[in-house]
């Protein structure tokens, strides 16, 4: 066993890689050691999978129904016990069981928000930096003028406009997410665009398309995936946020601002149920901060302060 | 994370090399930059508007209105106009500051603005003081004492501002520092006894009652102020605190901070008059923009602690679907981030030397 370890150890640190995938294991394999010497970011990482593990098994942990509620008269707003783990709410529903299912949807939203923005970010960032000229003018004037906006208010109005709902939620978030990817994306093709190797490409007939889909946006991945995951405590902040003005996820559903703006009306005297989903949201920002700071070390030495 | 992103904007090699064109050229661009920005603003919540499922017809006339009154309505309202003539006439009435009518308060929105907004700035105005103070003197030690425990005190205080939903620390200062210690005043601006004993003057409550020499009213309006206002200033202390001890360590690995060691000069000395002098106009913007983070940022604290600012009216008046209310509210505090966001850009290229 031991032996196995160590040769695969040498396999995937070896300085002549047989393989494209062996380059690229061995290369992610150098990452996630420079990772696992920092325990912060390692703490990050295992909120973050702890994170993705309750999502994934929700209905094995919960121990009630999220959404149907108990008896209500005599199990509302109980106080955290042996049945029900974290309390119950208003509705007589499992705070505990309702958390875990949460973690689903703010799972979902991080996931979403990323998928709709990195890639309007990086297609701006990338053809504005490597067309240049009035096309990088245009393009970059259009960013500024997101990177200016103020984008927890938007989110807001866009919300008010399209209807309450956790996908227009979805939707207004990535909307004002994409402007410092395009900027980053951008910084990044100006010092890969006259490199030797996208010259050589370019005398071989590769196109325009070809170059930046395959040879510029794979360089660009890296600073815009740490810069990404900077932003995701940010991006559930702001969910949780509009969840708690009632303008996200809606009533039954278990999304952990949402639940804070239920148990508001009882802060007084049974302040666990606006207490507990706080506390979790504020752990998996954590964990998404320590794991963006850990990640901006390791892959990005560039962009550390 | 636009704080952040202000600054990376800030001082970009690009927006550096726009400030070589000189002093005139800079507040040109700046005019500029300011016009182009604030007109897209005015574009997306022009396009919001129309995008709302709510007929804004059905809204004034209600649903049993007859189809020629509907039709007249439509009309007056300019619906049936081609867009882009709405649009001219939307964007001439956003330029002189009129938004139509709140159908919540019946009052026109730059009305309900003018009364609303003083209490944001109020707010807004003391965290940031209650930040810059803390925050600056927090991140010089952690940057003098990098490693040390301090240093990362300071960290994790950054660390979990950067983590904590703001309304829900609200709550739970609600909860401890008014339910259970009893120390400050509940949500509000002020006791019901003492409302409307002072006349606005500036809409600042501090100020007016202090001037009118009502210090009852003053001390009501501290306990008010103090919790939301320590609140942010927290959010405003984790990254002000944050960028400083960036800045000053940057300062700190110069070769004049060696000369001045070397001259003999105190360390005190060196660390407060050379190096955090020579970060302070970055340190300026990142106080202006943090400014501007807590004006927008206010919609959640205020909703919590029942402030009567611009935040609490436009979530108040989007649960009514009170769209003039809403895109109103959405354009000036808009308008006021935008502004704050390049003036920060625009006295960092004026004030430090290096970028002329």
């Amino acid at each position: 066993m031991a032996g196995t370890s160590s040769s695969l150890a040498a396999w995937l640190t070896t300085a002549e890689p047989q393989s494209r995938a062996q380059a690229r294991l061995g290369h992610a394999w150098q990452g996630f050691r420079r990772l696992s010497r920092n325990p912060t970011a390692m703490a990050g990482l295992a909120i973050v999978v702890l994170l993705i593990f309750v999502a994934v098994f929700a209905p094995l942990l919960a121990t009630h129904s999220p959404i149907a509620s108990g008896d209500l008269r005599t199990e509302r707003l109980l106080p955290p016990g042996p049945v029900f783990w974290l309390g119950t709410d208003d509705q007589a529903r499992d705070i505990y069981s309702r958390l875990l299912y949460g973690s689903r949807l703010t799972l979902a939203v991080v996931i979403l928000v990323s998928v709709i923005a990195t890639p309007i970010g990086l297609a701006i960032g990338t053809i504005s930096g490597y067309f240049g000229g009035w096309i990088d003018r245009i393009l970059m004037r259009i960013t500024d003028i997101f990177l200016a906006f103020p984008r927890l208010v938007l989110a807001l109005a866009f919300v008010a406009a399209l209807g309450p709902g956790i996908e227009n939620a979805i939707i207004a978030i990535a909307i004002t997410a994409w402007p410092p990817y395009a900027r980053l994306a951008r910084a990044e093709t100006l010092t890969i665009r006259n490199s030797d190797f996208i010259h050589a490409v370019r005398l071989q007939g590769g196109s325009s398309l070809r170059i930046l889909l395959k040879h510029i946006v794979p360089l660009c991945l890296s600073s815009v995936t740490v810069r990404v995951t900077l932003d995701m405590a940010g991006i559930i902040l702001t969910a949780a946020g509009l969840g708690f003005l009632g303008l996200g996820a809606q009533p039954p559903t278990p999304e952990w601002g949402t639940m804070i703006a239920q148990g508001r009306r009882f802060l007084m005297d049974q302040w666990w149920v606006a207490a507990v989903p706080g506390i979790a949201i504020f752990v998996v920002s954590l964990g998404f901060n320590l794991l963006g700071d850990g990640l901006r070390d390791a892959l990005d030495p560039k962009a550390a302060r | 994370m636009s704080l952040d992103s202000g600054l990376m904007a800030a001082t970009t090699p690009e927006r550096r090399g726009r400030a070589a064109l000189g002093l005139a050229g800079g507040i040109a661009g700046f005019l500029l930059t300011l016009a182009i920005t604030l007109f897209g603003l005015v574009v997306v919540t022009f396009v919001i508007g129309r995008i709302v499922p709510i007929d804004p017809v059905l809204a004034v006339v209600g649903d049993r209105a007859s189809a020629a009154t509907y039709q007249r309505v439509r009309t007056e309202m300019g619906l049936d106009l081609p867009l882009v003539e709405q649009f001219r006439i939307y964007l001439v009435k956003a330029v002189t500051g009129d938004f139509g009518r709140s159908v919540l308060t019946t009052n026109p929105v730059i009305e309900d603005i003018r009364t609303y907004f003083p209490a944001t700035i109020e707010l807004a105005t003391l965290g940031t003081l209650i930040g810059t103070l803390i925050g600056v003197p927090l991140g010089v030690f952690a940057a003098v004492r990098s490693g040390s425990v301090l240093d990362h005190i300071v960290r994790i205080i950054g660390l979990v501002g950067y983590s904590v939903p703001i309304f829900w620390l609200g709550l739970m200062a609600l909860l401890l520092f008014y339910a259970k210690l009893d120390w400050v005043a509940g949500p509000g601006r002020i006791d019901i006894a003492y409302d409307y004993l002072v006349t606005p003057v500036t809409g600042l409550l501090l100020v007016d009652s202090l001037m009118q020499g009502q210090i009852d009213v003053f001390w009501n309006a501290v306990s008010h102020i103090i919790l939301p206002a320590c609140l942010l200033g927290y959010f405003s202390l984790a990254y002000i605190s944050r960028m400083t001890r960036a800045l000053v360590l940057n300062e700190l690995a110069q070769e004049y901070v060696v000369t001045a060691r070397i001259k003999g000069l105190s360390e005190a000395r060196v660390v407060w008059r050379h190096a955090l002098r020579n970060a302070a106009v970055p340190l300026l913007t990142v106080v202006v923009l943090s400014y501007a983070t807590l004006l927008e940022g206010s919609v959640l604290t205020e909703t919590v602690f029942s402030w009567p600012g611009i935040g609490s009216y436009i979530t108040s008046s989007l649960q009514n679907a009170d769209m003039n209310a809403v895109l109103g509210g959405t354009l000036v505090v808009g308008a006021a981030f935008v502004t704050l966001n390049l003036v920060s850009d625009l006295l960092y290229r004026l004030l430090d030397p290096r970028t002329r």
